[in-house]
């Protein structure tokens, strides 16, 4: 648990085990609690009660031992603008204690892994943002870390951007077997790297488990429909009740209940005489486990949120 | 090679620290001569002070009394405690900006110790002081100053000044670490070049006339770091004058030290 002075209790009675060499996906809006948690996991914030431990390590009383085991690529990727991506590589090796004879080739190694040797000796005020995420990474596997823990790390990248790195952390966790602890707001992300997902919302864990088997759990899909004409929207949203339960967020959509589909729906729109503009059937996805569990989408809820991600120490 | 293996043995403890002590000052050093805009005012600006002074108050040194007959002499000994006060402003500035940026915080995930971070930035700032005052010798020098002291003299210089690089640069980094905003470090640093000039560097103590700026001048430190070094370039070997000035270097490196290294614990958070 994390409680700030005079702020809301961002990370409440969190319960999570992450096995080795698995990526876990931390899903939340803004203010949910996500860059907390991975601050106390990674030692920068102590937690005001409760306890962790990572790689076997506890976070609050072996610190200096996590820190050996961990590399993080924290939310914002804070790079020195002024230094080059090489230079970067070398100061994190002499930091990280790699023996001299090791560093350059690690470092060599790295710019190699991240697709940077072209720009090594660019100054890294020049990148672009996705490139200063690669060396964000680069920079968190200089000393072979078990444990990775990534901070939101496509935000605001290019899609292209986002799906080099997808890859890149997908290599980590399948040929290195490096454990991934992964935090992002993006359903996408996490439904396509995470083996296992938690949803936080509010500083507590709704919901957990593969993607897959969370989507499951809703089982069954949701209708949604857009009225040709305006007036019809009342009308047209009774009628849906009768086939599932509302969403809710001033859509006209229902999650079906059990043996109606598309073709009940259409059906008893034209016997009211009502027409559609479009409409769509959806296959449950991460975005329905979160209203669910929560009653309010994850855009929804990264609207409303009073965003905790950079929380003040202390 | 999977990015897991081969994990680096274990070093030696003080190896250990000592590399990353020379990586955290290899950075400061990188870092300000890679911004001209920073390493070279602490360069020009005292020194272009000291020629306008000296071309002003050169007529100073028919006062009788006055321990010199070339105010240029006199006046080399500001540029040293000046160049010191710019260098340190920026090396703090600097230091509050890792703090703003998060790259403190990279800092803290890796094993570095809290000190190879002090130290570190600290190497940093006393081998860019040592830069500069060997410039303000060789434009001494070149100016046709006579160093009284010789040769051992300007050696002693060069210490003093790395005492006072060490003071002032923990004194900054001190701010840095305790406001977290490069904003607030260059805040302080009109008030630091208030003691400068509230201070024995236009005219020698005894002879300032006006009793408050005397009794300020006479109770201010920096008159102190300014007459050590005065007496080497002027008079020669001045215990007393020596003593006062390194012990007053030495106090305040030492408070500095003691504040900077309270301030990163307080700021690196880690466990």
């Amino acid at each position: 648990m994390r409680e700030f002075k005079k702020g809301p209790r961002a990370v409440d009675g969190i319960d999570l085990r992450v096995e080795p060499g698995e990526i876990y996906g931390f899903l939340g809006p803004n203010g949910a609690g996500k860059s907390t948690t991975v601050l106390m996991l990674t030692t920068l914030l102590p937690p005001t009660a409760g306890t962790a431990t990572v790689a076997g390590y506890d976070v609050v009383r072996e610190g200096p031992q996590v820190r050996s085991v961990i590399g993080a690529a924290l939310q914002e990727a804070a790079l020195d603008n002024l230094l080059t991506g090489r230079d970067h590589l070398r100061l994190q090796t002499m930091l990280q204690g790699l023996p001299r004879k090791q560093r350059k080739a690690r470092g060599e190694e790295l710019l190699v892994r991240v697709g940077l040797t072209e720009a090594a000796d660019r100054k890294v005020g020049g990148y672009s943002g996705g490139m200063k995420r690669r060396l964000d990474l680069a920079l968190a596997l200089v000393h072979r870390p078990r444990v990775l823990f990534l901070d939101e790390p496509t935000t605001g990248l290019d899609p292209q951007s986002r799906t080099a790195l997808w890859d890149e952390v997908g290599r980590l966790a399948r040929e290195d077997g490096v454990t991934v602890f992964l935090t992002t707001q993006y359903l996408e992300e996490a439904d396509v790297l995470a083996d296992r997902v938690g949803i936080i919302d509010h500083g507590r864990i709704v919901a957990e488990g593969p993607p897959a088997a969370l989507k499951a759990e809703i089982g069954r899909p949701s209708v949604h429909a857009t009225p040709a004409r305006e007036t019809d929207r009342a009308r047209i949203g009774n009628l849906l009740t009768q086939f599932g339960d509302p969403l809710g967020d001033g859509e006209l959509a229902v999650r079906l209940h059990d043996g109606f589909g598309l073709a009940d729906v259409i059906r008893g729109v034209d016997g009211e005489g009502l027409a559609l503009h479009d409409v769509e059937v959806r296959a449950p996805s991460l975005d329905d486990v979160f209203l669910e569990k929560t009653g309010r989408t994850l855009e929804g809820a990264a609207e409303s949120e009073d965003p905790i991600s950079q929380p003040a120490r202390r | 090679m999977s990015a897991t293996e081969g994990i680096a043995p274990p070093r030696l403890r003080g190896e250990v620290l000592a590399t990353q002590i020379a990586a955290v000052a290899g950075r400061s050093i990188r870092r300000t001569l890679r911004q001209p805009a920073l390493s070279i005012p602490p360069l020009v600006f005292p020194v272009a002070l000291m020629f306008v002074n000296a071309a002003g108050l050169e007529l100073s040194t028919l006062l009788p009394g006055f321990p010199t007959d070339s105010f240029l002499a006199f006046a080399l000994a500001v540029p040293f405690v000046q160049g010191a006060l710019f260098a340190t402003m920026n090396a703090g500035t600097d230091l509050a900006r890792d703090v703003q940026t998060g790259f403190l915080s990279r800092l803290s995930l890796t094993s570095m110790r809290g000190s190879s971070l002090l130290l570190g930035q600290l190497a940093g700032i006393v081998a860019l002081g040592l830069v500069q005052s060997i410039f303000y010798i060789a434009v001494g020098l070149a100016a046709g100053v006579d160093f009284a002291s010789g040769i051992g003299g300007i050696g002693v210089l060069l210490l003093f000044s790395l005492v006072v690089s060490l003071g002032f640069g923990a004194l900054g980094s001190f701010l840095a670490l305790r406001t977290g905003t490069g904003e607030a470090v260059q805040g302080m640093f009109p008030l630091l070049f208030v003691f400068l000039f509230i201070s024995s560097m236009n005219t020698p103590r005894e002879l300032i006339a006006v009793d408050w700026f005397r009794f300020a001048a006479t109770a201010n430190p920096v008159s102190y770091l300014i007459e050590c070094v005065r007496t080497l370039i002027i008079e020669g070997w001045n215990g007393r004058a020596l003593a006062l000035g390194f012990g007053i270097a030495i106090a305040i490196a030492a408070l500095s030290l003691a504040l900077a290294s309270w301030a990163l614990r307080e700021r690196m958070t880690r466990t």
